[in-house]
């Protein structure tokens, strides 16, 4: 397929690669050099998450653990808005409810990570969704609102009650000893996520998101009902987002009122964007991108904030169909200027 | 009120509906047999769509009520009423248009109804089901059409797809808001096998159209709907011999065309 792009005399004309077209088909598998093709940016990426934390110094592991966090909370932002046509603000929220459900389940009740972990990601998930209920009746803005508002309530109340550690924390939790099976939990659950949400959006559950994101009343005249649908993409968004949240409080041994910060609510859609929405690898792509820069920046001080939003604005001025759709296109197609 | 007895399905009754100080339905009442065609006639603005609206669930009637099968379905949610048989089609097709148009009926035939067919296709087999059902319809498997993005296809093609989407859904009773508007006559002849083998099957059709003389061939009676009121409701070759019916269509004393 070509596409073109109309400037004044001259037209960029966008074609395929020979080898692209050559593996659409399942005549990819006839020769190494077209699997190679085929196999090389999966490969690729599950190297940079599977086998780079190995040769990466400890500090830098840190790193990859936040950058881990920031996608998973990205994507699950990147699910809800490209597949729900939901717009979250969530972030702090899943990360807030996420931490401190893992936290309470390890302080209170003495669960080591291997069981608060699961069971705060899908107990947090379920909390969440519950908290939004009310708003997936509603078309509009409400949605997005109350994710963003949810973070401020919550943690004021436990500041003001003085509850689940009040405005210290929850502190001395258990956590995981060995530092690489920490850096190893995250690079597996990422992965499975990453691949296994992609999955999910090509499957027939994926299809009828989708659907409602083009017409929903349309999926209702279909026989199904748009608050379950929202509430489903709702719960499976929630469930990423606080095992980012859990996880975090693990990497710690330590929950507390900046689990709510607005921090995480902004970071991850930036990454989404930059990265190019709708694709996940994108997200991935720009959380591994944003957070080194942000600890690269560090030393920089208030500076930082500057030296990062004009990074940003380059982003979305110069590529803003976002990374990823650029570099699947720079793979796939070749360019070239025809005289018209 | 119960009509199963006698083969009544859907029955309105009674049925009015305000838009603020617009009144689009004004007490409105007809009752259509199992298996049978009826036309829904009427001027613009008479209150056709609106009618649909209340009966599938879009939206809440201001009085009266809808009854299905004996039940009373009104203030019932859209998607419950499409589970318990009643499709519809839109007046503006709403296709999914980045989707390829298979993928437009994995919707349906997700459903809970659909579902709960054998032969609706579980986890995987519901693209080859999709194909089968565009097949059906009219959509040349060989050309690939069924694969390309439905915002693509030509009108002609989105009408059916609006079809598909209810066969899908298994529908005993399928609403058609105007799916020969904007097609040629020569598309229009072609849909009308189609719609004819449909009730054939036994299913019951409500057809609202402009295009009188094609709804003729099929729908043996007619409601016709003017300013939300019915003025008639009878043999469709009845209709435009009544006067009211006339007046309204053609304005008073004045002869003129469909
Ligand atoms: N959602 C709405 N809000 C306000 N008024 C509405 C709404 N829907 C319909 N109406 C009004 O109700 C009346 C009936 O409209 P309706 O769409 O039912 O007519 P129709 O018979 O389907 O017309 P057409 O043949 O043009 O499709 C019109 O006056 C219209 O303006
Ligand atoms: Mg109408």
């Amino acid at each position: 397929m070509a596409i073109s792009e109309n400037k004044s005399e001259r037209r960029l004309e966008r074609i395929d690669r020979g080898i692209k077209a050559r593996t659409d088909g399942i005549y990819a598998l006839l020769s190494w050099r077209e699997i190679s093709y085929l196999m090389a940016p999966r490969t690729f990426l599950l190297m940079g998450l599977l086998v780079l934390p190995v040769f990466l110094p400890e500090v830098w592991q840190r790193v990859f653990c936040l950058a881990g966090i920031y996608s998973l909370l990205a994507i699950a932002f990147d699910f809800l808005f490209s597949y729900a046509g939901m717009v979250s603000l969530g972030g702090a929220l899943w990360m807030g409810v996420g931490g401190y459900t893992v936290g309470i389940l390890g302080s209170e009740f003495g669960l080591p990570p291997v069981f608060s972990l699961p069971i705060g990601t899908f107990l947090g998930g379920g909390i969440c969704t519950v908290l939004l209920l009310p708003t997936l009746r509603l078309k509009g803005i409400y949605f997005a609102i109350a994710t963003f508002i949810y973070p401020f309530i919550i943690s004021h109340i436990i500041e003001a009650l003085q509850i689940a550690g009040g405005t210290f924390g929850l502190a001395d939790l258990p956590v995981i000893e060995n530092g690489w099976v920490v850096l190893y939990v995250m690079a597996v659950l990422l992965t499975g996520i990453f691949f296994g949400i992609r999955r999910l959006v090509i499957e027939d559950v994926g299809m009828v998101f989708r659907s409602m994101m083009e017409n929903d009343q349309a999926v209702s005249a279909s026989g199904i009902s748009i608050t379950v649908l929202r509430t489903i993409a709702v719960y499976i968004a929630s469930c990423i987002g606080c095992l980012a949240g859990g996880y975090l409080s693990v990497l710690y041994g330590w929950v507390g009122m900046s689990f709510f910060a607005l921090d995480f609510s902004i970071l991850p859609i930036a990454a989404s964007v930059i990265g190019g929405p709708g694709t996940f690898a994108g997200s991935l792509l720009g959380a591994f991108i944003l957070v080194p820069l942000t600890e690269f920046l560090r030393p920089f001080g208030p500076m930082r904030m500057v030296g990062y939003s004009v990074i940003l604005a380059l982003f979305v001025v110069l590529k803003p169909e976002g990374i990823f759709p650029y570099l699947t296109r720079k793979y796939n197609q070749f360019q070239r200027w025809v005289e018209v | 009120m119960s009509g199963k007895e006698n083969g009544t399905v859907l029955r309105v009754e009674r049925l009015s509906k305000m838009f603020g100080g617009v009144v689009a339905l004004n007490d409105v009442t007809f009752e259509i047999k199992k298996g049978d065609i009826l036309g829904v006639i009427g001027p613009n603005g008479s209150g056709k769509t609106t009618l649909i609206n209340c009966i599938t669930g879009f939206v809440k009637p201001t009085h009266g009520g809808v009854y299905f099968n004996g039940t009373d379905i009104s203030g019932f949610t859209p998607h419950k009423i499409a589970n318990m048989g009643i499709g519809r089609t839109f007046q503006v097709v709403r296709p999914y248009h980045t989707l390829p148009a298979y993928k437009n009926l994995i919707a349906p035939l997700f459903s809970a109804r659909a579902r709960h067919f054998p032969g609706s296709g579980g986890l995987g087999n519901r693209g080859g089901i999709a194909i089968d059902i565009l097949e059906d319809v009219g959509f040349e498997r060989d050309a690939r059409v069924p694969y390309k993005p439905a915002g693509d296809l030509p009108l002609g093609y989105l009408k059916r797809l609006e079809l598909a989407r209810c066969i899908a859904l298994r529908s005993d009773v399928m609403i058609l808001d105007e799916v020969f508007s904007g097609l040629s006559a020569a598309e229009i002849a072609s849909l009308v096998p189609l719609l004819e083998r449909l009730n054939m099957d036994g299913v019951t059709l409500i057809m609202v159209e402009h295009r009188l003389k094609e709804l003729f061939t099929l729908a043996s009676k007619v409601v016709v709907l003017s300013f939300g009121v019915k003025l008639f409701e009878g043999n469709s070759d009845d209709a435009l011999k009544d006067e009211k019916v006339k007046e309204a269509y053609f304005g008073k004393g004045k002869e003129g065309m469909i």
